[in-house]
């Protein structure tokens, strides 16, 4: 069975020519960037590569790029700085519907003593502007805002908020690890002070991260013990992570349009096709701005595990909101931040595609879902009334 | 992935017995579209009224949800009502082959809506089922006081639960009750249920006279288990400084520290280690 892999907001493919330029830094050349010989040497002209590629995508400078492990290290990383700057500032400001890597880390250290606001969104997963617009104050050290959601896609006006927090001399950080390689950003034209970029998440291997500090922001390292990337994230380089990030940065460059057009296209097609053929569903964040990869429908009178593992058995690989796929009882923050009722919560699937994603396979999955949800709630004491498809 | 076992996902995409039993004589129903889970149960009796020739059922939720209620429906087929009674949720899970710790709520629910028929058939007064906030557990049996606000589960269903199941940790309880598994707020009361099941457990055999050595680590036991996570979640923390005789001395830490309710939370760390370790002790805050 050939997977349809319709789950590239959780993790993606390693493009092969990402492999194949990073495959010759494990066994041929191995040596370490800092070494004072031409072996070591030649992988450090190859990570400067790299690096310039990064900011390329990003429109930055090659030395603003700082490699990580992973995005949720860039996340770490960047509010923990900001507040190591910034100590009689005692306000964080993020919102409700971040990336556990973020609010976790806000929610921790509120318990350490910080102020912490978290922004609401609207019904359509919105971010509440006049809400933050109130909530930034002289005593905010950082704001963190994810560019876009990992669940909805819904797009953050992240320009717009990193231009109020500079007002107020706050530090302002973003979450694109959704965003980089699916919509084109300038940083070069921005007033965002970081930003976390993941490897894994634009056909990178999982272990690679990066984060974009602007020149000149004041800045303290997390990880310490080593002078690597110019003092500011100890450790010896993960060299093969940071060439196929380097790689894959440069890929997504070129796809950018492909992703915007076809890949959209896809997305769009796939979401009014299930639309059309199944009552009692409901995109999440329909009407706000998306990326274009991304869509969230929620099926009522059923639950998102059993159409999850039933699309499963066809091959067909998504993910839920649903309470009962995370190992908690309730369903997704995202999803109760905006309102979505419990009653379909529970139901709500995400599909996130890629420049992989065929034709045939959207088709697969739309003749494939509609008589699993049929079939789930023929099953269900609820609901039974809506039965018959759509005519 | 959930690791399910190959009977749970046989039940799942072959579902034994879905549907309804139009002249059922007795039909269960328990959970709501807001819970996340649901499930209703259909009973069909022989002509004596004493043993199950049938059973359907219908269920919303995830797939072990939908195993449970599957296998419950082959279980209780053939059985007699008293028979059927005595079926736990532990031989629904063991009738699968086991079910993840996170899914036990699954086999409760099917155990509890069986009851709920039974008990209805047998003209045991029941309120009627409220399918958008009720989970099912407002029938006589579970009348009592409202712990989990969120999925409206009693203190006299939990008691239950706690006991049949021999559970010690509120995680296990939120994994076979849902209780405390949304907002988290009723966990301090379902820790207390649990040492209150615990206590009288204890309370059958004479509780022997301590030696200091179980004395000290029983009270390490209950500041780690009982107070330090509460503590914790307020930002705040304690240290055990020394036990001198009877008198326990600790200090505050983090938040903790000088905060003006200190006092309040060492008297309520002196009622905890009365009540799970011994009646004489006596806490003391000292600023070590």
């Amino acid at each position: 069975m050939k997977e349809i892999y319709l789950d590239n907001n959780a993790t993606t493919r390693v493009d092969d020519a990402v492999f194949e330029e990073m495959q010759p830094y494990f066994c041929e050349f191995y040596g370490n960037p800092s070494s004072m010989h031409y072996f070591g040497g030649q992988v450090q002209a190859k990570i400067n590569e790299a690096r310039k590629r990064v900011a390329d995508l990003l429109g930055a400078n090659p030395e603003e790029i700082i490699f990580t492990a992973c995005g949720t290290e860039s996340d770490n990383t960047a509010i923990r700085s900001a507040l190591e700057i910034m100590p009689d500032r005692r306000h964080i400001i993020t919102s409700r519907v971040e990336h556990p890597a973020i609010l976790s880390l806000c929610r921790e250290l509120a318990g350490k003593g910080y102020r912490l606001t978290e922004i609401g969104v609207d019904g359509a997963g919105r971010l509440n502007m006049e809400e933050y617009k109130k909530a930034v104050d002289d005593d905010t050290a950082i704001v963190s805002l994810m560019w876009a959601n990992n669940e909805t896609g819904v797009i953050f006006p992240v320009e717009e908020a990193a231009v109020i927090a500079k007002r107020y001399g706050a530090q302002f950080h973003t979450d694109a690890v959704q965003t980089i390689g699916k919509i084109p950003v300038n940083m070069a034209a921005s007033k965002i002070d970081t930003l976390s970029v993941s490897g894994h998440k634009l056909h990178a291997p999982k272990g690679i991260g990066a984060l974009y500090v602007r020149k000149g922001t004041p800045f303290k390292p997390f990880v310490v013990g080593g002078h690597q990337e110019k003092n500011r994230r100890a450790g010896t380089e993960n060299t093969a992570g940071i060439i196929a990030l380097g790689k894959a940065c440069q890929l997504a460059g070129e796809f950018m349009e492909f992703e915007n057009t076809v890949v959209k296209a896809k997305c769009e097609r796939l979401e009014k096709e299930l639309m059309a053929v199944i009552p009692h569903a409901r995109v999440n964040g329909d009407g706000a701005d998306r990326l274009p990869n991304t869509t969230s429908i929620a099926f009522e009178f059923v639950e998102g595990e059993a159409i999850l593992l039933l699309l499963s058995e066809l091959g067909i690989c998504a993910s839920s909101g649903s309470a009962c796929t995370s190992g908690s009882l309730e369903p997704s923050h995202v999803l109760r931040a905006m309102g979505v009722p419990f009653t379909c919560a529970h139901g709500s699937i995400r599909f996130s595609l890629s420049r992989y994603t065929t034709d045939a396979e959207i088709d697969t999955v739309i003749r494939e879902l509609p008589p699993i949800v049929a079939r789930l709630r023929q099953m269900s004491p609820f609901g039974r009334e809506f039965l018959s498809p759509k005519q | 992935m959930w690791d399910y076992t190959p009977k749970v996902k046989d039940h799942f995409l072959n579902p034994r017995n879905v549907g309804d039993i139009p002249e059922a004589d007795a039909v269960g129903e328990v959970g709501s579209l807001a819970c996340g889970d649901a499930l209703k149960l259909y009973l069909k009796l022989d002509e004596n009224k004493e043993r199950i020739v049938d059973a359907k059922f219908q269920t919303f939720g995830c797939a072990s949800a939908i195993a449970s209620s599957s296998a419950l429906t082959e279980m209780v087929k053939g059985k007699t009502l008293d028979e059927a009674l005595a079926i736990s949720n532990q031989d629904i899970a063991e009738f699968l082959g086991g079910l993840p710790e996170e899914k036990m709520h699954c086999s409760v629910m099917g155990q509890e809506a069986l009851e709920v028929a039974i008990y209805k058939y047998r003209g045991i007064a029941m309120p009627e089922h409220d399918a958008e906030h009720d989970h099912g557990h407002a029938y006589p049996e579970y009348e009592g006081t409202l712990v989990c606000k969120c999925f409206g589960i009693t203190d006299t269903f939990l008691r239950r639960v706690i006991a049949e199941n021999n559970l010690t940790t509120s995680e296990q309880v939120t994994n076979f009750t849902k209780a405390g598994g949304a907002c988290g707020s009723c966990i301090p009361k379902i820790k207390e249920l649990i040492a209150e099941y615990l206590d009288k457990d204890r309370g059958t055999t004479a509780r022997p006279k301590l030696s200091n050595l179980k004395k000290m680590q029983m009270i390490q036991d209950v500041l780690e288990r009982d107070i330090r996570p509460l503590l914790r979640a307020d930002g705040g923390d304690i240290e055990l400084i020394d036990i001198d005789g009877d008198v326990v001395e600790i200090a505050f830490r983090k938040a903790c520290a000088g905060c003006v309710s200190s006092g309040n939370t060492a008297r309520y760390v002196e009622m905890k280690l009365k009540e799970l370790v011994y009646e004489g002790l006596r806490v003391k805050e000292v600023s070590a």
